[in-house]
């Protein structure tokens, strides 16, 4: 049994540079795996919904008529469900959801974030 | 006769942010009885299983506890791969035992850090703590997430480390190693800890063993349990052995914690020397029906979830029993005839996990 077991953690500490980071001025780098917040390629997405019939928080919501996929940020729990179901993903990885490193800004409110598709392109005329 | 009060402690207390509540029966500074109460945070998990399918209740398990949250989801996999007879690669087993090691180190060093600051050691917590970041690095950078890893499926893992990353798992872990010598050193050497917690808060064997204690507050009273001796995931190919000590008082359950620390270090070791090759999950099909009680050792002991399944996509019945739940009744046990003092530092031993307890 001894008095003083923290001596030499405490000397060490002295002439050590701190642990912690001087935030806000040094940021903390993202690592490259982090689950942050998901990502939209609205042009991408072919409305099939499946993302928001997977999303086990119902955060995501689909609307195929008006081309709207909208999402609540506070519901998300970034599990990373929507990216893995997407069929869009399943052909080229990452073209229309993707997980992103950095989280979203703080909010106060909850609000629906909404992202609007482009127009429906028309349908081929058929061959006479 | 000294009159008798009553002393409530919780839900809201400075050495416990989880919400438990103690009426303490006191005479004078004695504490007679202690009559707990839980249900503060109840939020209905298990009735859960009845709208989420199979697949995404892993989500929901996962999330029962903050902190051994990765142990939580295997645990639940393991029984509907047993129901369901999949053939879990090993690599997805081997996974899943690092990521379970590296939880149990993150979990013990942060019972650690609460300690020492129950016990008024601040700069011995912010110690233990600064230890623990690194290690959530790491587990960030394998699984994406920090104590949320959600990287366990029905099946295998959503996730592949590559074996130059697990190198360097090691390589950071035989690095901490020291450091968590020098640091636990305060608590197994130190004379102003030892005077908090030698000897306080005794439970001998056979009581822990009649009260149904679980975890390192079973294995401090001289008991060796521990379920990874079942085999489960990779643990059958792992020498390792249980981490015992005789004293049954809040020394010895710290301990057992710090001892555990190194046998994970070990056990992450072993684990990356023999890593298998090959895929991290098989396709699965069909549901599941049948039932199957699942056991696993969390940091805090040992987690029994019952799943029943009748072979429709929802799960028929889900229960979980927590580690803490089985250790409230050998906590309600050390408290009787302490000191008022010494009760935050009782409460803590048993490292008391209420939300997993509540669900």
């Amino acid at each position: 049994m001894s008095l003083f077991p923290m001596t030499g953690t405490i000397l060490k500490s002295l002439f050590r540079k701190p642990a912690t980071r001087a935030y806000p001025f040094v940021k903390r780098p993202h690592i490259a795996k982090t689950r942050g917040s998901i990502e939209i390629k609205i042009d991408a997405c072919i409305y099939c919904g499946m993302c928001a019939r997977k999303c086990p928080t119902t955060a995501i919501t689909v609307d195929r008529a008006t081309r709207t996929w909208s999402i609540d940020r506070l519901r998300c729990i970034t599990c990373n469900g929507c990216v893995d179901v997407c069929p869009v993903n399943k052909k080229a990885p990452g073209s229309c959801l993707a997980m992103r490193e950095s989280y979203t800004t703080p909010t106060g409110t909850r609000e629906t974030e909404h992202h609007q598709g482009p127009e429906k392109a028309p349908a081929a005329a058929p061959k006479a | 006769m000294a009159n008798r009060t009553i002393i409530p402690f919780g839900p809201q207390h400075p050495v416990l942010p989880e919400p438990i509540h103690l009426d303490l029966v006191v005479e004078d500074e004695r504490v007679i009885e202690a009559i707990p109460s839980i249900g503060f945070i109840h939020r209905g998990l298990e009735k859960l299983v009845e709208k989420k399918d199979f697949i995404d209740f892993t989500y929901v398990a996962e999330r029962i506890c903050g902190i051994c949250s990765f142990i939580h989801g295997q645990t639940y996999c393991q029984g509907i791969e047993e129901i369901m007879q999949l053939q879990v690669p090993d690599r997805a087993k081997a996974l899943r035992t690092i990521w379970g090691e590296m939880s149990r180190l993150h979990s013990h060093l942060l019972w650690l850090g609460l300690m020492a600051d129950a016990f008024g050691f601040e700069s011995l917590f912010m110690h233990c703590w600064r230890l623990r970041e690194t290690l959530l690095d790491e587990i960030e950078a394998t699984t994406g997430g920090r104590v949320i890893f959600g990287s366990c499926k029905v099946g295998g893992t959503r996730r592949d480390v590559t074996d130059a990353k697990l190198a360097e798992i090691v390589r950071i872990l035989d690095g901490m190693e020291q450091e968590i010598r020098d640091i636990t050193g305060v608590f197994m050497s130190d004379s102003t800890v030892k005077h908090r917690m030698r000897g306080v808060g005794i439970i001998t064997k056979e009581e822990a063993q009649a009260l149904g204690a679980v975890g390192p507050t079973l294995r401090a009273s001289g008991v060796a349990q521990d379920m990874r001796t079942l085999g489960y995931a990779f643990f059958n190919k792992i020498n390792f052995k249980t981490i015992t000590r005789t004293e049954g008082d809040c020394q010895a359950r710290c301990e057992v914690r710090i001892d555990e620390l190194f046998a994970s270090i070990d056990i992450i070791r072993q684990v990356v020397a023999q890593m298998p090759g090959g895929a991290v999950d098989v396709e699965v099909k069909g549901n599941p029906n049948g039932e199957f009680f699942s056991r696993v050792e969390q940091p805090r002991g040992e987690v029994v979830y019952y799943i029943k399944a009748n072979g429709t996509k929802n799960l028929q019945r889900f229960r979980a029993r927590t580690p803490t739940f089985a250790n409230l009744a050998p906590l309600v046990k050390m408290l009787q005839g302490c000191d008022l003092a010494d009760v935050p530092v009782m409460a803590l031993t048993i490292d008391p996990c209420i939300s997993c307890t509540e669900r």
